[in-house]
């Protein structure tokens, strides 16, 4: 059993009282510390200290107030009333460290309760969270933002038809359009007409058709999901990446609409500083078409690498709806009679975006589950 | 396709702008040139090009002049065709068309006495900063023309030619020896350019061996004509054979261009000496110009272009004047008609602009998009979640709280993996295209996909893993294809690492059971249990370890499988560790409301706990002790765990084939402190509960 040096008080002036007090509640302490959170020897403890019999506190208490003054003895009283309660509550807590202690749980405490302080500069113990994937991560902020400018989610079959995947879209048989999309077919489908064929979409525009069929204007939705080009895998190309689509379709959607939707989105991607521009494209599903750039997000439009020095970096594709579209939706929608509404569409790849905004420099990572990378992301 | 910034500008004496200005506003109005490479000193710059599929009209240097000329609204100049006086001919040159629905037009023109020499002057400094070939004066010239104005010509050697030229259709198995050396077996829907005994050419694709322009030619017979695009399309896949002459004319080219064409080559090949022998000989298809040359003109109302295009940054419409100079700068006849729409002839040479649209997509075009104001559309109407996503969230976030690292593997899978996954026998989807046989099938289950993952980081030293995807699966057969939402979830190595502070532990088949626990407690089910089937069975998936497996039932309905790999799975992909790996269906999964959260009243009385440690045969299952206990239907009985098993060590013995576990019991009521009475009977009850399973009470 540790002997407990009791201190004299020379005086009553209020400095002797702190020297004393203090010095009764470091001896406890030190005590406390050295019993390692085992639970026998708090229970030594509290008895050596606050014990009905034999404890520490009633005998320190007995002497000094014997002696004191009776001036004094008030005071005295408040600061023993106080030393109790501080010993009384440490020697809860250390009793209920020691409960836990006593269950096997606590390595950790005891590890650390051995000494006076714990050494707070050892790791914490990370509770190990997954991971979003960036794709995903990236998909949902791009859909948020639609949704909060109105717009709805949709999605569609991955194995699509020729009909949906082309011919609705306004890609004839035997078009060179068809040619940018190198298409991965399912097999055996020579038997079947043509706009019957299973194959994989190349991208989500099917969706629009889908939805035009089931709902009359107007129409405004977004369309994440995957596609697939028979395109030989490198660092920017992959067989399977993820689009997101989008389709306006009311009375009075104009061009400016589409600019205006597109660069509000933009700056909400990129930041509010991110400027847009439209320039001439070709979609068969589209007319006019466009392809949008955004100032370089690295450069601010200066001109680096990544923008090849140019300032802008091209990012989706768009358009307003062509007729022809509306057209092949009207046997089963008759609002869409492109005299009344008018539309437009946008696609932007996902896979891009995501590459651009987190610096990822080969697409095939985001389709090998390597951890390594995955970790990044958390 | 390259062009060069000079050449352009021989046709437009007036183009004040420099090179990159020229570059940046074609750019703009959807020429696109995607790089600028400066010549040196007097050869101006090269520009790189990327034209869209649509405008074959741009896809040369005459066609992007032409361009030019409307953006600036400067001149123009004509191509210069006209031709030295002709030797009169005793008869025109024979040509026929007899497919007249693959050829729309067809011109012979002869050249007699040429001299086939190396070319000179402005071809070959041309060729030369455009790093083409240099062939001879024939050939080069056939090839000047495309560049110049983008219409393919060919010239054959006339002495080898056998009496008229047919334009037909192949017979099936003919035979053609192409410019390239190749031999090529042509089908019947090939068009050839044929005389009476051979075929001399694969129209609009390459010229043949026989025919070919040698040193030694002395006469030759210039053609330029107009194939049906779908037609040298056709040809040209079916033969592998993409050429500079079918990527033009599988685009639409220009039916007013052969004779113009022609005379253009001509000119060149005569500049070395010969003559022309007769007029050019001319044989049109009229069905062809009647939907080409001949179209009829579209109308164009002001109205429409308003109603498309919105308004400019200066917040007006786009006036009907700034329009009319637009469509005429492209080459369209444009007449008012009396307070109606225009009536607009269209360009020869745009096959693509067809309907009003195409011409509002002019008007927007050229006068630059971004010179239209960017505005917001007025909406009101409701934001529709899909009916799963709030699921599909739920899910995402307890596995993502659980430490599972979301990951998207490949779609595809092996023909043995799409047998050996698929959840019913049989069913999966081949590719007929695949990248490879590896990836020659649709994924009938992620597993393979999850697997290959795990397998990936394990071969790079990553050995604790704890993923899961969420992707669509493919059964059915490929005429009719089912898609369907799955879960994956695959784990490997520690489920808690060492770290300074404690001892790791390593992933078990427990882990895995305790995620879909939580997964399926966020959903509301009747009643859902884990059962297991031997291997004889075939009821559980094959891709399992018999025995460390289990199966997740919810209201009746099979929802998923979990446990173990099996090792003949393990050893196959040479998997170094334990590895788990569970599937769940979504679809099921998702017919399951969620739970909404429901509070009860907290008790304010305190709770009596009770520990239990009984041994009992290895044949009881906990499932068993459980049912018994929860059967006693005591309502106090606020909550039972299993604390500990323990199956007999050092200190303490058990009875083969026995195990001992530690149940502990919490007590509670809502409207009073429990008398120690009320707990012991249901002590004697619980111990009576379990002597009935076959279990002993221990001391």
């Amino acid at each position: 059993m540790p002997n407990t040096e009791i201190p004299k008080l020379e005086d009553y002036s209020p400095r002797s009282l702190d020297h004393f007090f203090l010095s009764i509640k470091a001896s406890y302490d030190k005590e406390e510390a050295q019993c390692g959170g085992i639970p026998e020897k708090i229970e030594e403890l509290r008895i050596r200290w606050v014990g009905r019999k034999q404890g520490h506190l009633k005998s320190i208490v007995e002497t000094c107030l014997k002696t004191a003054p009776a001036e004094v003895k008030s005071a005295l009283g408040v600061r023993f009333n106080q030393l109790k309660v501080h010993i009384d509550q440490a020697l809860a807590m250390a009793s209920s460290d020691a409960t836990i202690l006593s269950t096997g749980y606590t390595t950790v405490r005891a590890a650390s309760r051995t000494a006076d302080s714990i050494d707070i500069t050892l790791p914490g113990i990370r509770p190990g969270l997954g991971v979003e994937h960036p794709l995903v991560r990236t998909m949902n902020e791009i859909v948020g933002i639609f949704q909060r400018m109105g717009y709805s989610v949709g999605v569609g079959p991955e194995v699509e038809t020729d009909y949906y995947n082309f011919e609705a879209l306004n890609f004839p048989p035997d078009h060179p359009a068809r040619d940018t999309q190198d298409t991965l077919v399912v097999a055996k489908q020579e038997h079947k007409s043509l706009r019957d064929r299973l194959l994989l979409r190349t991208h989500t525009s099917p969706v629009q058709i889908r939805t035009m069929e089931r709902q009359p204007p107007p129409i405004r939705i977004v369309i994440p999901g995957k596609v697939h080009r028979n395109d030989a895998a490198d660092a920017t190309h992959s067989p399977i990446f993820h689009q997101v689509e989008g389709l306006c379709v009311d009375e009075n959607i104009t061009f400016s609409d589409l600019k205006g939707t597109l660069d509000h989105a933009m700056k909400e991607l990129f930041g509010s500083s991110v400027k847009t521009r439209f320039f001439p494209s070709f979609f068969p599903f589209t007319e006019p078409s466009a392809d949008v750039q955004i100032s370089c997000i690295f450069c601010g439009g200066k001109g680096c690498r990544k923008c090849k020095h140019s300032g802008w970096i091209e990012l989706l594709g768009c358009g307003m709806v062509d007729p022809v579209v509306f057209d092949s939706v009207r046997g089963k929608q008759p609002g869409y009679d492109p005299k009344k509404i008018s539309g437009f569409a946008f696609g932007m790849g996902v896979d891009r975006i995501a590459m651009m905004k987190y610096g990822i420099s080969d697409i095939g990572l985001l389709y090998s589950g390597d951890m390594r990378f995955l970790e990044q992301f958390a | 396709m390259k062009i060069l910034s000079n050449w352009l500008r021989a046709y437009l004496p007036a183009l004040k702008v420099s090179d990159r200005q020229l570059a940046d506003d074609l750019t703009l109005r959807g020429i696109a040139v995607e790089g600028v490479f400066d010549l040196g000193s007097s050869n101006g710059s090269l520009f790189e090009m990327d034209i869209t599929t649509n405008r074959v009209d741009a896809m040369n240097h005459y066609g992007i002049a032409r361009e030019a000329a409307a953006i600036y609204d400067i001149p123009l100049l004509p191509l210069e065709a006209s031709l030295p006086a002709a030797r009169p001919a005793k008869r025109p040159f024979p040509v026929r068309i007899d497919a007249q629905d693959l050829c729309g037009r067809f011109t012979a023109r002869v050249l007699r006495n040429v001299k086939i020499a190396p070319s000179s002057g402005e071809i070959v400094e041309r060729f030369q900063l455009l790093e083409q070939k240099l062939i001879g004066n024939a050939v080069d010239a056939t090839n000047f023309v495309t560049m110049a104005m983008g219409h393919p010509t060919h010239a054959f050697d006339l002495d080898k030619v056998e009496g008229a030229i047919l334009v037909r259709r192949a017979k099936a198995g003919e035979r053609l020896r192409l410019l390239d050396g190749t031999e090529r077996t042509l089908v019947a829907d090939d068009l050839v350019v044929s005389d009476e005994q051979k075929a001399l050419a694969l129209a609009g694709v390459m010229g043949g061996w026989d025919t070919m322009i040698t040193p030694a030619t002395k006469n030759i017979l210039v053609e330029a004509a107009w194939f049906d695009p779908g037609s040298v399309r056709r040809s040209s896949r079916r033969h592998g054979l993409h050429t500079d002459a079918s990527h033009r004319f599988e685009r639409g080219a220009d039916f007013a261009a052969p004779p113009i064409a022609s005379a253009l080559v001509s000119r060149l090949i005569l500049a070395a000496g010969g003559e022309i022998e007769g007029e050019l000989v001319d044989v049109v298809v009229p069905e062809f110009a009647a939907r080409t040359i001949a179209r009829p003109p579209i109308s164009l109302a002001v109205g429409e272009v308003t109603r498309i295009l919105g308004k400019t940054v200066e917040d007006q419409p786009i006036d009907a004047a700034t329009m009319e100079r637009y469509l005429t700068a492209l080459g369209c006849g444009i007449q008012p008609t009396s307070g109606g729409p225009y009536t607009v002839t269209l360009p020869s040479w745009r096959l693509d602009l067809e309907r009003e649209i195409d011409l509002i997509e002019e008007v927007a075009r050229l006068h630059g998009y971004n010179r239209f104001s960017n505005t917001l559309p007025n909406f009101a109407g409701s934001v529709v979640e899909l009916p799963w996503a709030a699921k599909e969230k739920m899910l995402r976030g307890k596995l993502l709280a659980a430490g599972y690292a979301e990951a998207i593997s490949s779609t595809f899978c092996s023909a043995t993996e799409a047998v050996t996954f698929a959840p019913q026998p049989n069913s999966y989807v081949p590719l007929g295209n695949p990248l490879s046989e590896e990836v020659g099938c649709l994924r009938s289950s992620l597993v393979p996909g999850m697997l290959t993952m795990l397998a990936h980081n394990l071969n790079r030293e990553v050995d604790d893993l704890k993923l899961f995807e969420m992707g669509t699966i493919f059964t059915g057969n490929t005429d009719r294809v089912q898609e369907r939402p799955s879960l994956v979830l695959g784990a490997t190595g520690a489920a808690i690492a060492p770290h300074a502070h404690a001892e790791g532990r390593a992933y078990t088949f427990f882990d895995m059971k305790g995620v879909a626990e939580e997964l399926l407690a966020g959903f509301v089910t009747k009643s859902s249990y884990f059962d297991t089937f031997p291997a004889a069975s075939g009821l559980m998936p094959q891709w399992l370890y018999s025995g460390r497996a289990a199966r997740l039932v919810a209201d009746g309905e099979t929802i998923g499988f979990f446990g173990q790999l099996a090792p003949q799975e393990a050893r196959q992909r040479k998997l170094r560790q334990a590895v788990f790996v569970g599937e769940f269906d979504l679809e099921r999964l998702y017919r399951h409301a969620l739970r909404e959260p429901a509070a009860r009243e907290l008790s304010r009385f305190p709770a009596v706990v009770r520990d239990f440690s009984f041994t009992f045969p290895d044949a009881v299952q906990w499932r068993q002790i459980s049912s018994a206990l929860l059967g006693l239907a005591i309502a106090e009985m606020s909550s039972m765990q299993s604390m500990e098993i323990f199956r007999g060590g050092e200190t303490v013995s058990l009875p083969p084939g026995h195990y001992s576990i530690l149940v502990r019991t919490v007590f509670q009521a809502q409207d009073r402190t429990l008398r120690d009475e009320e707990v012991q009977g249901w002590w004697e009850r619980i111990i009576e509960a379990v002597r009935s399973l076959g279990g002993v009470l221990r001391s």
